[in-house]
C-alpha cells in the first residue's frame, strides 16, 4: 500500500529547489528556517534531496573534472540511503551557500586524489541518516515501531503487515525527523551500489554537444574578453595603444588588468583577441630576462653539493656507511617544467554590481574561487557568489591558482551588472601555467657483493611548491611535500624500501617560475628517481629487478603485493617476445599502493610501447571502471610528461606556446594497458594520481633492458631515441 | 556577411567573413558542442565534418565554405545521440572529462565514412585528436563498436 501524506499540510515545506520538492534540512522558507532548524540538523542531512516522484538529488562540493568523483561520491551516498539508483541526480552546492550554512559541506578542494578518500565517511553518514529520518517518518505515519520497518531501492516496508511507502512520499515528514547520530555505516562487502562498475552519471551529455563547460557558458547582454599578461615572469606593463584597436570591430574596451595584463574586452571573443593580437603592447620585461633553462640547472646542481640541507628522513649513519662502502654507486638525475595543458583553457565569467558579484568558473576548488571572486571585487565574501561549471581538465591547474576569476571580476567592474567571460588563448594559458617543478636528484647508494643496499643517500635539489603558497614555509625554508613518496612510514607515502643508513634530503632552490601542483605532484620525480636508481643498483649487483626490489620491500607486504602482481602479470619469469624488454617500478602515493610494468621495443633507434600492466591497492574501490580508467588514463599523463614533456626557459619565459611545440602522447602511441585493482581494504587512498608516478620509470627501465643505456635527464626525446 | 549551411540548414550570419568557422558556430550560431583547444588545428576539439570530411574549425574561415557546402557539428550528428559512433561512447562509456570528445566522435565518424572497417593502423593515423585524460583505448575500442553495429545494420 502506498501513502499519500499530502494532507499533513503542516509538514509540507516548500523549497527553492523544486516546485514541491523537499530537501532535508536544505531551503527551508526564512520564516520557517529558525524554528525548524531546531528540528533537524541540517548539516546531516544536506547530501540529499528527494522529489515526490522519488528522484533523487545527491549534493556533492568535490568538482567533476573528468576524474569520477561526481558519480563516485553519488553512489556512495545512494548506498547508504538504500535508493533506487536509476533514480539518482546530482547537483554542486555553491560556495557562498555553504559558507553562509556554516561550510556544511566541507571542503570543496579537489585535488590530491582526496575527492573520495577525504569524504567519504561524511557523505556515507549523510546518506545513513537520511535514510533513518525516512523510514522513522514512515513508522511514524503508520504509528509502527521504528524496528518494526526497513528501507531498499527507495521503498520502506513495514515488515510484519507488508505495507510499503516510497521515500519521495514520506520525504517531507522525514524532515521533521530527528536525526540520529552515528548511525552505522555498512560493511563495504555489503554494498550494492558502491564498489559496483556502474556507468558514470555524466556521460550522456558529453556525447551530443550537450554539456556546459566553463567556455561554454551564455549569459544574456554577455561580453566577451581575451587577455595577455608579460610572458615574462615578473615582468609588467610598460604601455599600450588603445586607440590603435578600439575602433575594430565589436570593440567594447582595452583594459589594463593588472600591473602585469591588458584585456579586449569585446561583443566576441574572436573580435576581443583580434584586437588584443593588434594592440601595441610594450612589457616592462623585469628583472628575469638572463633566466634560462640552464641558469636554472646550474642554480639547482649547485644544490646537489650544497652543506646545507633539510633533512626529511635520516635512518643510521649515511656518511659512514658510504665512506666504508667497497662500492658506491651514484647517479644524478633531473626533470624539467611541465605545464598542465588542459584542454579547455583557462576561464571565468563575471557579473559585477556595487552590491554583489557573481562568477561562474570551472574551478577545482569553489571555495578558493569566492576568496578571488571577493578580494578581486572588494565586497564582502557574504556578497559574492561561485556556480562552478564543469572542467575541461583540472590536474592541478584550477584549484590553488585564480589569477583568472580575479581578472574577471576586474573586467566585470568596467562594465557594471554585465556578464564578462574570459577566456585565455592557448599561447595564454601555455604562458602563464603553474609549471610542475623542476629538481634535481643525486642518489648514492652502497652496496655489497650479495646485492644488500646499506646506504642511500638521496639529495633532492629543486623547487618548492608550498614556498609559493605559505608564508610558514618560507619562513622555515622546510616543505614536507617533496618528500612525497618518501616519508619514513604513514598513511599517505611510506617509502617501501629497509635500508639501514637512509638520508633524504631537500636543498630547496627556487628559480623565478611559478611552479604548482600538476598531477602527481612531487610524487611524479621522486618515484622516477628512485625506481630508476633501484633498477641501477640491480644491475650493479647483478640480480634481477624483481627479486633486487622483493628482498628490500619484505617489511612493506602493500608495496611488494602490487609490484608481485604486476610481475606476474606481465610474465616476468618467462622471457619477453622477440625484440620486447621489460621494466618495473612500484610506489605509495596519495595513500594507495602502485606497480606497472612495462613492455617495449627499440628499432632502428625508435622507440614503441608495447604493453603496460598497472596494479593499485587504495585499500577500497568505489567504482572499478572508473577506477580503470583513471589507470589507464594515468599513462598517457606520466608518458607525455616522461616522453615529451617539457617547457624550456630563454628570456625569462616559456619557449613553448602551443601543442606544436608542447607535444603530448596521442592515439599512435598509446600502448595497450591492463589494470589490476586489488583493493585490500582497511584504508582509504587516491585513484587519480599515484598511478602516473610509475609510468616514467617502469618505462625508462625497460629502455635501460632494451638498449643498454639509461637515461636520466628527461624528456626521453632529448636522449636521441625516437619516440 | 556569411551564408553556411549548419546542420541542414542554410543560415545567413552577420559575421566578417574571415572569423575561423569555430567562432562563427560558437558565437554566432550557439553551437558550443565543438570545442576551442588551441586555434592552431593541432588539438582536433574543434573538429567537424565539411562534407563528410573531417574539418579542424579553429583555422578555416568562414569565406572559404561555399552554402552547399555541407558542415556537420556534434550537434548534427544526430538527434538525439542515436548515431552509432556516439552509441559505442555511451555502451563503453568513453569519456572523462569530455571536453575533447565532441571532436573524438567527429573525427570517428569522418573515418567511418570513408573507411567502414578501420584497421588498427587507420585509427592511429586518422584519429590524431588530442586527449589529456587519457581516453585513446576506450576511443579505439568504440571505433571498432561503432564499425560493427553500422556493418550489422547495413546487412540487417
Amino acid at each position: 500500500m502506498t501513502v499519500s501524506i499530502l494532507s499533513r499540510r503542516r509538514f509540507l515545506i516548500g523549497t527553492a529547489a523544486g516546485a514541491g520538492g523537499f530537501s532535508l534540512g536544505f531551503h527551508l522558507p526564512f520564516a520557517a528556517q529558525a524554528q525548524e532548524r531546531n528540528a533537524i540538523l541540517p548539516e546531516v542531512n544536506a547530501w540529499v534531496l528527494i522529489h515526490p516522484d522519488d528522484t533523487v538529488v545527491v549534493r556533492i562540493a568535490r568538482s567533476e573534472m573528468g576524474q569520477g568523483t561526481l558519480t563516485g561520491l553519488a553512489q556512495l551516498v545512494a548506498e547508504e540511503l538504500a535508493c533506487d539508483w536509476s533514480k539518482v541526480t546530482t547537483e554542486y552546492p555553491t560556495p557562498g551557500e555553504s559558507l553562509r550554512r556554516n561550510r556544511i559541506w566541507g571542503n570543496f578542494s579537489t585535488g590530491g586524489s582526496r575527492g573520495i578518500r577525504e569524504s567519504h565517511e561524511y557523505v556515507r553518514q549523510g546518506g545513513a541518516t537520511a535514510r533513518e529520518m525516512l523510514v522513522a517518518a514512515a513508522a511514524t505515519l503508520w504509528k509502527v515501531p521504528v524496528q518494526e520497518c526497513s528501507a531498499a531501492n527507495s521503498v520502506i516496508t513495514h515488515n510484519p503487515s507488508g505495507q510499503t511507502v516510497t521515500y519521495g512520499a514520506v520525504a517531507s515528514l522525514a524532515a521533521h525527523m530527528q536525526p540520529p547520530a552515528n548511525v552505522p555505516l555498512k560493511d563495504p562487502k555489503d554494498w550494492k551500489i558502491a564498489g559496483k562498475p556502474l556507468p558514470r552519471l555524466d556521460t550522456r551529455d558529453k556525447l551530443t554537444g550537450k554539456q556546459v563547460y566553463g567556455v561554454d557558458l551564455q549569459l544574456p547582454g554577455m561580453l566577451n574578453a581575451s587577455i595577455k599578461a608579460c610572458p615574462v615572469f615578473g615582468g609588467k606593463v610598460a604601455s599600450f595603444d588603445a586607440a590603435a584597436v578600439s575602433g575594430m570591430p565589436g570593440v567594447r574596451k582595452v583594459v589594463q588588468v593588472d600591473e602585469t595584463a591588458v584585456a579586449v574586452v569585446a561583443d566576441t571573443w574572436w573580435q576581443a583577441h583580434s584586437a588584443l593580437n593588434a594592440l601595441p603592447i610594450v612589457w616592462d620585461e623585469g628583472p628575469n630576462t638572463n633566466v634560462t633553462s640552464e641558469t636554472i640547472a646550474a642554480m639547482l646542481r649547485e644544490g646537489l653539493d650544497a652543506e646545507e640541507a633539510v633533512v626529511g628522513t635520516a635512518i643510521g649513519d649515511v656518511r659512514a656507511a658510504l665512506a666504508e662502502s667497497a662500492k658506491v654507486v651514484t647517479a644524478t638525475y633531473s626533470f624539467p617544467y611541465q605545464a598542465h595543458a588542459t584542454m579547455e583553457p583557462m576561464n571565468a565569467t563575471a557579473r559585477y554590481t556595487t552590491d554583489k558579484c557573481e562568477v561562474w568558473v570551472p574551478t577545482q576548488n569553489g571555495e578558493t574561487s569566492l576568496v578571488a571572486t571577493a578580494e578581486a571585487s572588494g565586497l564582502p565574501m557574504e556578497q559574492c557568489e561561485v556556480y562552478k561549471l564543469h572542467l575541461g581538465g583540472g590536474f592541478g591547474r584550477r584549484g590553488a591558482y585564480q589569477e583568472y576569476v580575479r581578472q574577471a571580476v576586474r573586467l566585470a567592474k568596467e562594465f557594471s551588472g554585465t556578464p564578462v567571460k574570459l577566456i585565455w588563448s592557448r599561447e595564454e594559458d601555455m604562458l602563464h601555467g603553474a609549471y610542475h617543478p623542476v629538481t634535481q636528484c643525486r642518489l648514492r647508494a652502497a652496496i655489497d657483493k650479495q646485492g644488500n643496499v646499506s646506504a642511500l643517500h638521496m639529495r633532492i635539489s629543486g623547487q618548492s611548491i608550498l614556498w609559493s603558497l605559505r608564508a610558514e614555509v618560507r619562513e622555515t625554508g622546510r616543505d614536507p611535500a617533496v618528500f612525497q613518496g618518501l616519508n619514513d612510514g604513514g598513511a599517505e607515502g611510506a617509502f617501501g624500501y629497509t635500508i639501514p643508513n637512509l638520508l633524504i634530503d631537500h636543498a630547496m632552490r627556487n628559480p623565478p617560475i611559478p611552479p604548482g601542483f600538476w598531477r602527481g605532484v612531487n610524487l611524479n620525480q621522486n618515484a622516477l628517481y628512485v625506481e630508476c636508481f633501484m633498477d641501477e643498483l640491480a644491475h650493479e649487483a647483478g640480480i634481477d629487478p624483481l627479486e633486487f626490489r622483493r628482498k628490500l620491500l619484505v617489511n612493506h607486504p602493500n608495496h611488494l603485493a602490487v609490484l608481485d602482481a604486476v610481475a606476474e602479470r606481465i610474465g616476468w619469469e618467462k622471457p619477453a617476445g622477440n625484440g620486447i624488454h621489460r621494466g618495473l617500478a612500484q610506489i605509495m602515493g596519495f595513500g594507495s599502493y602502485v606497480a606497472a610494468a612495462a613492455e617495449v621495443s627499440v628499432t632502428d633507434g625508435q622507440l614503441k610501447i608495447h604493453r603496460i600492466v598497472a596494479a593499485t591497492d587504495p585499500g577500497h574501490i568505489v567504482n572499478p571502471s572508473q577506477t580503470e580508467r583513471q589507470v589507464e588514463g594515468s599513462f598517457v599523463y606520466g608518458l607525455s610528461a616522461c616522453l615529451y614533456g617539457e617547457c624550456t626557459i630563454n628570456g625569462g619565459r616559456v619557449e613553448q606556446e602551443n601543442f606544436d611545440t608542447y607535444e603530448v602522447m596521442r592515439m599512435d602511441q598509446m600502448p595497450a594497458v591492463e589494470s589490476i585493482l586489488m583493493p585490500s581494504g582497511n584504508f582509504w587512498g587516491g585513484v587519480g594520481e599515484p598511478t602516473i608516478a610509475v609510468a616514467g620509470p617502469a618505462v625508462l627501465n625497460a629502455v635501460f633492458a632494451a638498449t643498454g643505456k639509461r637515461i636520466r635527464q628527461l624528456p626521453l626525446k632529448n636522449n636521441s631515441l625516437g619516440v | 556577411m556569411a551564408r553556411l549551411t549548419i546542420n541542414g540548414r542554410t543560415r545567413e550570419i552577420e559575421v566578417d567573413p574571415e572569423t575561423p568557422l569555430l567562432w562563427v558556430l560558437r558565437e554566432q550560431a550557439g553551437l558550443t558542442g565543438t570545442k576551442f583547444g588551441c586555434g592552431v588545428a593541432q588539438c582536433g576539439a574543434c573538429t567537424v565534418l565539411i562534407d563528410g570530411v573531417a574539418t579542424r574549425s579553429c583555422t578555416m574561415p568562414a569565406s572559404a565554405i561555399a552554402q552547399d557546402q555541407q558542415i556537420v557539428t556534434i550537434e548534427g550528428l544526430s538527434e538525439d545521440g542515436s548515431h552509432p559512433v556516439q552509441q559505442a561512447w555511451l555502451a563503453l562509456d568513453v569519456p572523462q572529462c569530455g571536453y575533447c570528445q565532441a571532436g573524438m566522435i567527429m573525427a570517428a565518424a569522418a573515418l567511418l565514412n570513408s573507411t567502414p572497417t578501420p584497421s588498427d593502423d587507420d585509427i592511429s593515423a586518422e584519429i590524431t585528436n588530442i586527449c589529456r585524460c587519457g581516453t585513446y583505448n576506450r576511443v579505439r575500442a568504440a571505433i571498432k563498436l561503432a564499425a560493427e553495429t553500422m556493418s550489422t545494420s547495413q546487412k540487417g
